[in-house]
């Protein structure tokens, strides 16, 4: 841990790195100056409030405390992950139902497995990768729904002409979505290790810690989000599809 | 003679626009309607309501002497069918479109009964693995008209099928609808510009500005 030592000034040091990027921007005349100032400033005030908060909540490791943070967590990236399918009914609870699960059953089988603890120095970054997996999962699910209806509009209409149920009908979409949701975490499950080395195992290495023993939290990390993105992707398209039609099964989104 | 499909009073808006005003029909049964009038007029909405795609805004759309609401939709469309101007076709192969019936209502594909269809439609056999990219433009039609008759619904719904199609194609579709028509007793409404559609129909019905013009 002694190699860790970012001191204030060296942080503040650091931040030429943000000058370059600013001259690039007016150099080139990007008009992102403004937005690379005011994510900077998020980013800072961000993760100085998550920083003190996680150090008040690891020190007093209180069960209510750590379920409230996950909570926090859990409802903010269903609410973001509602944005990606404006227009569709109920998402934020979809959202909700299909992270609360994923995140739900994930930390489950890892608690009863004793591959990690009900402790907030776990609890708290293990439900933030699950919740924010789950959440950019479900968000393309959406995305790519709401384009496939929009695409496959007449083809869903000729199924439900022949007399086929909304799900028959949809089927075709429903795949496509799940599948759209799922592909990040299959494809950077593929090149864990050799394009980049995820964060993680990064974080772990970082702090001095054998690289083979990161590695076995990576393989974990990396079941995990398999599980959480399959169960968030297809709970949320199994009850989102259901929004595009009404009670007589005509298409109506 | 007993009355099929029935539309009461019905009225239609989109987006607060009226696309039909107080349409009143009524269908018997082996009726074979033909619907013609300016493109933008309302025949097709005049379809999808009967079809149950569309809601009327007001009015009622009965089959059977019952509110269409009151009918479980999917069983209601397999009885009252409707077959698109233009439509898609689904998967790779002719299979795969012929098979959609069939998963439809749970039942096990029966290859025989959809190559009887094929044949109905001079479709030959050996092109049910087809790739539907291949397909002509008539018989791409003819296969999704298939898809339709693959069960024999009680009411056929035909929207501009024949359109851009050729001679042979046309006459195709017109001896097997006008076939399913008298032999079967299958009751038609059928969109169309083509004479030889009206000619063959029983009763021409124009559409005019979302109303009913002229019987």
């Amino acid at each position: 841990m002694q190699n860790l030592a970012v001191s204030n000034t060296s942080l503040a040091l650091s931040f030429v790195l943000v000058l370059v990027a600013l001259y690039f921007g007016y150099k080139e005349q990007l008009g992102i100056d403004k937005d690379i100032i005011i994510g900077i400033v998020r980013a800072i005030i961000q993760l100085f409030t998550v920083g003190y908060l996680l150090k008040y909540i690891i020190r007093t490791n209180n069960i209510i405390l750590t379920t409230t943070m996950i909570i926090i967590i859990v409802t903010n990236a269903a609410w973001n992950a509602k944005k990606r399918g404006q227009g569709i009914p109920d998402l934020f609870w979809i959202s909700l139902l299909a992270i609360v699960s994923s995140t739900g059953v994930t930390i489950g089988v890892l608690v009863a497995s004793g591959s990690i603890k009900f402790i907030p120095q776990q609890m708290v970054p293990i439900s933030g990768m699950v919740a924010s997996n789950s959440m950019v999962a479900i968000g393309l699910c959406y995305r790519n729904m709401k384009s496939n209806f929009k695409d496959r509009h007449q083809q869903v209409l000729e199924k439900l002409a022949l007399g086929a149920n909304i799900k028959l009908a949809s089927m075709d979409i429903l795949r496509d979505s799940i599948k759209t949701g799922m592909s990040p975490t299959i494809d950077s499950a593929k090149t864990v290790g050799l394009v980049s080395l995820p964060g993680m195992m990064s974080g772990l290495i970082f702090a001095g810690v054998d690289p083979v023993k990161a590695i076995k939290y990576q393989i974990m990390v990396t079941f995990m989000l398999l599980s959480a993105t399959s169960i968030a992707s297809v709970i949320s398209c199994y009850l989102a599809y259901k929004k595009f039609y009404n009670d007589q099964s005509q298409l109506v989104l | 003679m007993t009355e099929v499909i029935k539309l009461i009073d019905v009225n239609y808006q989109n987006n607060g626009k009226e696309i039909l005003s107080n349409i009143n029909l009524t269908v018997n049964q082996g009726d074979y309607l033909t619907f013609s009038g300016p493109s933008g007029s309302g025949k097709s909405t005049i379809m999808k309501l009967i079809a149950n795609m569309i809601n009327p805004t007001t009015g009622d759309v009965e089959y059977l002497g019952k509110n269409v609401d009151s009918y479980e939709p999917t069983k209601y469309r397999q009885q009252v069918s409707y077959c698109f101007q233009q439509p898609t076709l689904f998967g790779e192969t002719v299979r795969d479109n012929l098979e959609f019936p069939f998963k439809v209502r749970n039942e096990s594909i029966n290859d025989e009964q959809m190559i009887e269809r094929m044949e109905m439609a001079n479709l030959s056999p050996d092109m049910l693995e087809q790739k539907v990219i291949d397909l002509s433009g008539g018989q791409r039609q003819r296969v999704a008209l298939l898809r339709n008759l693959m069960f024999l619904p009680e009411v056929l719904i035909l929207d501009e099928v024949t359109t851009g199609l050729d001679k042979e194609n046309k006459d195709i579709i017109h001896n097997l609808v006008n076939h399913l028509n008298k032999k079967h007793e299958i009751t038609v409404l059928a969109i169309t510009h083509d004479q030889e559609e009206i000619d063959n129909s029983k009763k021409m019905i124009q559409v005019i500005d979302g109303k009913i013009g002229g019987q």
